[in-house]
């Protein structure tokens, strides 16, 4: 079947009706401005020119310091290809600069000899870099020196780069320490060339940050290998033909092969100047963005000045040009720009720079809170005016910049303990920042886009971090807010916990959180996770996200009596084996306590030789790890092995590591090695909330990391054993909590089953223990498990017992496979890249 | 548009028919999970829904080349076991942001046997 594409036939008919829109500037701003106005049906309205002094389309300018530095290659950058232009009917006249504009004819007079009409006008015209006075930086023909660059466009990038490439050119001078000479200065410093920044303030970035803050930033600049020279100013640019160095004022020459000047903006108003429009330190512009007294002629961007103000970065331009589009084609008449708060969050020279409002405190009542570690490059300090934030920096740590961006913003109410805004106290409290955050928060700087739109992109379906990236653009420009946009992603698609009850659920399917549905579970005996979908979700609909959850919650509540149905299984459960990148397995057998023998070590390497495995390799948790099993040859394997599986697959207790232990360990207090092969022993299978990690620890010294498991035991002098909860060290880093104190191995052993077992039946899943037990707090616990507060100790040992007596090693099944097929391929007939043989 | 098989190679006007697979007892496949069939060099996977219907869609995720027929399925989505993107089992468009999945047709016959239905492809005047 084949169809024919209606094409509206009055759009071009209508042409001559459509009012002629002019954008002089191609930047970041005037091509804003025109999707802003195409997203208002803009196109409907208007025919489209626009004028670019540079031969390009519009690229992102933020993103000029990472080609530099070769994080990203030019072609990357671009945010409106040529194509972008043609397809919304836009005449672009790329590398044709603007001369004149006859404001009273309406023409603009553009350097190729062109006369073009409109009706309307945009003067998006940016800023260039500033060269401050001093000899030697121009040739006598008046053009600037060889070897001396701004840094501003896409070819002084390139051009900077081709330079510093030449063998030759080793030394480098950035004249500026702001923002864009420390960029430019790492950007260099990635291509081997000594960099020195010279510069005029007191302190680094001073627009920026007070003088302590500079002081650590100069610290963790330094500590990069870039020297750094303050309250110096440049004389003179050194050499004929070529350059050879600056000269200080007061200081030494510094020798160097090229010089690069970053020392600010200037806007780019000798257009408008020559036009008779009213400029001061910018084109001035009402709140409608329309230059004074004007009626058909707008501006947008660095080239403003908007009630006195000229900003110098890119979100109060998406802001401006929302309001301009708004005007220009009527969709809003009632919009109106009252300026920005900047708050800015960058990567300079890989160090995280958040600053918004004071730097420093300025009345005698006003509170400042300081916290500086130099030696990490971490310093922060926030300024705090009648219980509201006026002002912050932070540097090297960027953790609370979302919170405090929204407290400035919005004038949020602090709370008591100040420290709270510079650290999380306790708990896992990123998700809080997040929650925290109002709708209408920038959360990605450089593309403009809101928590609200990266929500609504989850709403819409992009439950994906890349999805909802590529939907909204967030995550896009420099990558600095990366973190941030994943965690509102990620809290967006659980949902809010105050906002939407699914986020109470302990399965998305299934509207019930853990204690309503196990007591739903009980009352109608329901045994298998069909008879769970069919009894208690809505329309009995099952759902392929809930089912893993759903098996392993009856499980632990059945033991024996559970139906297990295989499809409820994920596929590493239904065949006892992780899967690999490449659909390959991995075979994790017991090794109970890291502890082997030369009996296995020999099967093991036998195995390996026999079924050619790729990858051999010891696990963190002191096990051997067979990597690169095909699907059918499991069974096989597991048979030449004929040890039982170690359970490195699943939501399940896993393995105990243990140190060297008293019988050989000069130092160790308590058999951490016999201990641990018990617990092992015991525990072996229990399936659980997200996966367990144990040790046993012979003494304090903790070699086998006891203090950052999900249950750590270590032994103490005088034959008695500490044993901690709540311990992480992987993607979270976490202390566990010291639940108890024991004199007896059994009783370790009886306590280790009990905390097991009241995290089976209280923890949501795969909530690990990490935030397990600080959200139910480990006072609470140690009352529960160790002073049976609620009397229901008995119970937790008999429910864990039952889990303990229906265990079976899953490895068994490969004499009898429990369905058919079960250990059949699924990878591509053709061999996908595969991980490679070491 | 269902082709019926008996007649399927008799259609020559058009560049592409579908040429029917028996791809054997419906009993391989156990209720609620997949596996995976070599059909004409091309990997399928082929669902047997707790219903008992079937379901058909190529077996390599478009995203890491993730095993398909591993996958956990409901009635309508299967999500692939590598990375969890998930795909409509009527459609395959992907509702996680991948490419989408090719889907084929496929019943069950009267023997209780899994039939197929593959495009074929005429010489090269396809693109």
């Amino acid at each position: 079947m084949t169809s024919v594409l209606d094409r509206p036939q009055g759009r071009h008919a209508g042409a001559a009706a459509r009012r002629r829109l002019v954008v002089v500037g191609n930047g970041m701003a005037g091509a804003r401005a025109v999707e802003e106005i195409l997203a208002r049906r803009g196109a409907d309205q208007f025919t489209i020119t626009m004028f670019g002094d540079e031969p390009y389309g519009n690229y992102n300018r933020i993103m000029l310091s990472h080609v530099l530095s070769g994080e990203e290659s030019d072609a990357d950058i671009f945010l409106n290809a040529l194509s972008w232009y043609r397809e919304n009917s836009i005449t672009l006249h790329a590398g044709v600069g603007v001369d004149r504009i006859d404001k009273f004819t309406k023409h603009v007079f553009s350097n190729d000899g062109r006369v073009t009409p409109y009706d309307t006008l945009i003067i998006a015209t940016g800023s260039r870099s500033h060269m401050p006075p001093m000899d030697g930086l121009y040739t006598p023909g008046g053009s600037v020196k060889h070897g001396v660059f701004g840094f501003r466009t896409i070819d002084d990038t390139r051009r900077m780069v081709q330079h510093a490439q030449q063998e030759h050119h080793r030394r480098a001078v950035v004249i500026g320490g702001g923002l864009l000479g420390l960029e430019a200065a790492y950007g260099l410093k990635s291509h081997g060339i000594e960099v020195e920044v010279v510069h005029s303030g007191g302190h680094l970035m001073n627009a920026q940050m007070g003088p302590d803050g500079g002081a650590v930033l100069r610290r963790s600049v330094e500590a990069l290998g870039i020297r750094v020279h303050t309250s110096s100013r440049t004389t003179a640019v050194l050499g004929t033909d070529r350059v050879t160095g600056v000269s200080l004022r007061d200081r030494d020459d510094i020798a160097c092969d090229m010089v690069v000047v970053a020392a600010g903006i200037r806007p780019n108003v000798d257009v408008a100047v020559l036009s008779g429009l009213p400029v001061e330190r910018a084109i001035v512009v009402d709140d409608r963005l329309r230059v004074q007294d004007e009626d058909d002629i707008y501006a947008v961007g660095e080239c403003v000045q908007h009630r006195g103000e000229v900003y110098g970065l890119v979100a109060p331009l998406w802001e401006q040009a929302v309001v301009l589009a708004n005007h220009v084609t009527g969709a809003d008449t009632s919009a109106a720009y009252l300026g920005s708060r900047t708050a800015t969050k960058l990567k300079v020279a890989g160090v995280d720079v958040a600053s918004m409002g004071l730097h420093g405190p300025e009345l005698d009542t006003d509170e400042h809170i300081v916290f500086s570690e130099p030696s990490r490059g971490v310093f922060k300090s926030i300024v705090v005016r009648d219980n509201k934030m006026v002002g912050a920096t932070l540097l090297g740590d960027s953790r609370k910049v979302a919170y405090l961006t929204q407290a400035y913003d919005r004038g949020l109410p602090l709370p008591e303990e100040r420290i709270a805004l510079m650290f999380d106290v306790g708990g896992p409290g990123e998700d809080v920042g997040v929650a925290e955050l109002d709708d209408g928060a920038q959360v990605c700087n450089c593309n403009g886009v809101s928590k609200k739109a990266l929500v609504d992109a989850v709403k819409g379906g992009c439950t994906s971090v890349s999805g909802a990236m590529d939907a909204t653009r967030a995550g896009k420009g420099c990558g600095s807010c990366k973190l941030l946009v994943k965690q509102v992603v990620e809290w967006a698609a659980d949902g809010a916990v105050e906002e939407d009850p699914a986020a109470s659920y302990y399965v998305p399917g299934i509207p019930l959180d853990k204690p309503a549905l196990m007591t739903a579970i009980r009352k109608q005996g329901l045994r298998s996770v069909s008879q769970v979908f069919t009894a208690l979700a809505p329309g009995s609909a099952e759902d392929a996200k809930s089912k893993m959850g759903l098996a392993s919650l009856l499980k632990m509540m059945l033991a024996d009596r559970y139906i297990d149905e295989r499809d409820a299984r994920f596929i590493n459960d239904r065949v006892h084996a992780n899967i690999q990148r490449d659909g390959t397995f991995s075979v994790v057998p017991q090794m109970k306590g890291g502890v082997t023998s030369v009996q296995q070590l020999r099967r093991i390497a036998d195995v390996a030789e026999k079924h050619k495995v790729p990858l051999i390799k010891l696990t963190g948790g002191q096990r051997i790890d067979l990597l690169g099993i095909p699907k059918e040859d499991l069974p096989q394997v597991w048979a030449d092995l004929d040890m039982p599986s170690g359970y490195a697959y699943g939501k399940s207790f896993r393995t105990v590591k243990t140190c060297v232990g008293k019988d050989f360990c000069r130092y160790g207090t308590g058999d951490s090695t016999k201990l641990g092969i018990e617990i092992e022993s015991r525990f072996q299978g229990i399936e659980s909330p997200a996966k367990l990690k144990l040790a046993v620890s012979g003494c304090p010294r903790n070699c086998a990391e006891s203090l950052v498991k999900d249950v750590g035991v270590v032994a103490v002098e005088g034959g008695r054993w500490e044993l901690y909860v709540g311990g992480a060290a992987g993607a979270h880093i976490r202390k566990g909590d010291l639940l108890a104190t024991v004199d007896d191995p059994e009783e370790v052993k009886l306590l280790t089953g009990r905390f097991m077992q009241y995290y089976r039946e209280q923890a949501n899943w795969l909530e690990r223990t990490y935030a397990f037990v600080p959200r139910v707090g480990i006072e609470h616990l140690r009352a529960v498990i160790v002073e049976d507060s609620e009397g229901i100790a008995a119970q937790l040992d008999a429910a864990m017992q039952a889990s303990v007596d229906s265990y079976v090693d899953p490895w068994s099944e490969r004499d009898d496979p429990l369905t058919p097929g079960q250990f059949r391929t699924s990878l591509p007939l053709t061999v996908l890249p595969q991980v490679p043989v070491r | 548009m269902s082709a019926d098989p008996t007649d399927a190679s008799e259609v020559s006007t058009e560049p592409v028919s579908t040429k029917s697979h028996t791809l054997g007892p419906v009993d391989q496949i156990p209720f609620g999970e997949g596996r995976a069939f070599g059909v004409d060099g091309e990997q399928v996977a082929v669902f047997r829904l707790r219903d008992g219907t079937l379901r058909a869609l190529s077996a390599v995720c478009p995203h890491r080349g993730g095993p398909i027929a591993d996958g956990t399925i409901d009635r309508q989505v299967v999500m692939c076991p590598l990375h969890q993107h998930a795909f409509s089992l009527e459609t395959g468009c992907s509702s996680t942001g991948a490419e989408p999945l090719r889907t084929y047709s496929v019943q069950e016959d009267a023997e209780q046997n899994i039939v197929l239905e593959y495009p074929h492809i005429r010489g090269n005047s396809l693109a």
